[in-house]
């Protein structure tokens, strides 16, 4: 199986950390890692901000660097459901529309496609789990706690495999950290007061690190946590898959 | 009031310059969502309830025209007078001239949000009649002069002590008084002579029932019907989207609305009306302004399937930290911000962006409207009118022409590592909005894709 490795450009930039754990992460696993040059971005901060006329350059670079792949792999929902729902190509409309179907999510693709029921993993702390919006409501990544329905969470589920790990529980188990792309800056009082809520309730519950799928939330609470000099740290939950 | 003092992210700062309020705010209208969690997780059903309301109001709406006809004949053979209403202006003429043919200057209102959409207590006070409004919580922002804040709960901003000084300067409480049931006593009083002494009564509609021509009115006072009842002439207002085809649809609704809204199974009184008892007359206005140009677009027809019950606002993270205030209209949070551009854009032009699109707001709302997905496409929607920042377009342009070429965007990355400057999402809002209240990430000494092209030759490919 090959697949190719898609890094949204702040993780490249600031998180190179999550995105080598996903790279190691799945070669462990046995799979191909390819990650094309020359890629850049999703095009989600033009498309949220109400600009996705614009994308057209983005998307048709995302589909030149992305075809002829069995999967493509990125550790960020948020980009994900983007390029899921809108990544389309006028020079290539059939290669881009294979790749809507053809991307996944970090552990998604770990649950749904390669089916992981094992990991060689150990992390011996308190770890609280960030359910990331657009990874949990959009991908469904986890069941949603306005639903009458079953429960499930595919990132709790390969949390579990990880020896020595306590997760800690929280009181809104599902709750926007406020992040939102440029709303981080746009709606600065309202953004910072939600991650504030949130980072509070994982202190609150004894969590050493915040982990998730999507590295903005995480990048956005860490902001918070070390304004206020706390110890608790935030960390990409490919980082904690491929610890040992 | 300068056009910034008035936008969503201005208002949302003062908002939470108090921030124990704030917390007191979000709590309060968090324990109402989780009372509507309990409610609703017990009922096997509850997804295939929301499923069939919301296809019965599809189905309304794309037959709307025929369904309102229905309502209309059947109204006027009961007796009721029907009128209709294409904007605000013309609702609140026939609201006056009703009320002027009677030689009529007091009115009891109950809660009516399209009337508060319409401002009609405003317009008609300019007339000099003067309006009561009967809801307790009404009463309270009426007291106020302000706004209602959220739908069902419409002074959810005050705390009891303000209400006590409220009704201390207006109601003749002692001073210092806070106790609610001290408070809502007091309210009953005055209340209850207003009630005898008006006879005219507005309501509000919940659901009009096409087959039967007849409305049902739901409160959790009582107050429709002690208004109403009471009145020699009886007026409702109604959005023309209220429509149900048929009686055996409403169990559905009345099912969803109170456990989405307040977690309660039902209302306290869910009132049928349909005839006037004799020497009463009774009218029922139903108004457009700007719902049928809703319904023509095809984007955002389904925000016209909403019932107003508030869950999506008692869910919203930023409504619960902004303020129902901080929407400035008539209808706030989430549900305002996808119906209020549909009235002004350039005066909404705020609210869609007012949101992280986290899309919770869809999955409590009881009849399924999308809208998360609808302020995403309202936002493109707005930018292509050209009701945003001419700055912001400016860098918009300049990220896209970096993110579609390979070379830029490595030279940009290198540059913006050491200062967060040129990350995507603090475009054009420069770093000082970041910072404030966060840090910044620590610049790691290597990319992700330095590292990779420096990875052992054996490892790559
Ligand atoms: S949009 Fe849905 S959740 Fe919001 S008030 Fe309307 S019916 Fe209720």
């Amino acid at each position: 199986m090959e697949v190719a490795l898609f890094v949204p450009c702040y993780v490249d930039q600031f998180y190179p950390g999550a995105a080598r754990a996903t790279l190691e992460l799945l070669e462990k696993l046995g799979v191909t890692v390819r990650y094309p040059e020359g890629q850049t971005c999703c095009g989600q901060p033009m498309a949220n901000s109400g600009y996705e006329h614009l994308a057209g350059g983005c998307n048709e670079n995302f589909v030149e660097r992305f075809s002829g792949y069995d999967y493509i792999i990125s550790p960020s929902g948020s980009c994900v459901l983007h390029l899921k729902e809108h990544l389309h190509s006028e020079k290539h409309p059939v290669q881009g529309e294979e790749i809507r179907h053809r991307i996944f999510e970090l552990t998604e693709f770990l649950t749904d496609i390669l089916k992981v029921e094992e990991l060689d993993a150990r992390f011996p702390h308190k770890v609280g789990v960030h359910q990331s919006c657009h990874g949990q409501r959009g991908l469904k990544l986890s069941q949603m706690s306005e639903l009458t329905a079953p429960a499930f969470s595919k990132p709790g589920k390969l949390l579990h495999l990880v020896k020595d790990i306590e997760l800690v529980e929280l009181d809104r188990i599902d709750e926007c950290c406020g992040f939102g792309g440029t709303f981080c800056v746009a709606e600065e009082a309202v953004s910072v007061k939600m991650g504030k809520d949130r980072v509070a309730d994982h202190l609150r519950h004894g969590a050493e690190y915040i982990t998730g799928a999507d590295m903005s939330c995480l990048m956005h609470m860490e902001g918070i946590l070390r304004r206020n000099k706390s110890n608790t740290k935030v960390i990409h939950i490919a980082e904690i898959l491929n610890s040992h | 009031m300068q056009a910034n003092e008035k936008k969503h992210h201005t208002l949302a700062d003062h908002f939470n310059a108090d921030e124990a309020r704030v917390d007191w705010h979000d709590k309060t209208l968090w324990f109402v969502r989780t009372k509507r969690d309990r409610l609703t997780h017990d009922l096997l059903e509850w997804e295939e309830l929301r499923d069939t309301a919301s296809q019965i109001k599809s189905h309304v709406l794309s037959n709307l025209s025929q369904y309102l006809e229905e309502f209309e004949q059947k109204a006027s053979a009961n007796g009721v007078v029907v009128h209709w209403a294409a904007d605000a202006e013309e609702h609140n003429n026939i609201v006056f001239n009703l009320l002027k043919k009677q030689g009529i200057d007091r009115m009891v209102k109950s809660k009516s949000m399209l009337t508060e959409e319409c401002h009609l207590n405003d317009y008609l006070a300019k007339q000099g009649i003067e309006v009561i409004d009967s809801d307790l919580g009404e009463r309270i922002v009426q007291l106020a002069k302000e706004m209602p804040s959220h739908i069902v709960l419409p002074c959810i901003h005050k705390k009891k002590e303000e209400i006590g000084d409220l009704f201390h300067e207006h109601l003749g409480t002692e001073a210092g008084v806070s106790d609610p049931q001290i408070l809502t006593e007091t309210a009953r009083q005055h209340l209850r002579d207003v009630f005898i002494t008006r006879k005219a009564a507005l309501t509000g509609v919940n659901f009009a029932i096409a087959e039967t021509g007849e409305m049902v009115i739901c409160t959790n006072e009582g107050n429709a019907d002690m208004g109403a009842h009471l009145s020699n002439i009886h007026i409702a207002s109604m959005g023309i989207e209220k429509i149900i085809p048929k009686r055996a649809h409403l169990g559905v609704f009345l099912r969803l609305l109170t456990r989405s809204a307040t977690g309660q199974p039902i209302t306290t009184y869910s009132s049928h009306f349909k005839k006037p008892r004799k020497g009463q007359e009774m009218h029922v206005i139903l108004v457009d302004n700007g719902r049928s140009r809703q319904l023509g677009r095809t984007n955002f027809r389904n925000s016209l399937k909403c019932i107003r019950c508030g869950a999506c606002m008692n869910t919203c993270p930023v409504y619960r930290r902004s303020g129902g205030h901080s929407y400035h209209n008539a209808v706030s949070g989430p549900i305002g911000s996808i119906l209020a551009p549909n009235l002004d854009m350039k005066e909404f032009s705020d609210l869609p962006f007012a949101s992280t699109l986290c899309g919770s707001c869809s999955n409590v709302c009881p009849v399924k409207i999308d809208i998360h997905d609808q302020l995403y496409k309202w936002r493109q929607e707005l930018v292509k009118a050209g009701y945003t920042d001419k700055k912001k377009t400016v860098a918009m342009k300049l990220m896209a022409a970096t993110l579609s070429s390979p070379t830029k965007f490595k030279l940009a990355g290198k540059l913006g590592r050491l200062t967060l400057k040129y990350a995507p999402f603090t475009v054009n809002n420069g770093l000082n909005p970041w910072y404030k209240g966060r840090e910044m990430p620590a610049p790691p000494k290597e990319s992700f894709s330095e590292w990779y092209a420096n990875r052992g030759k054996d490892k790559k490919i």
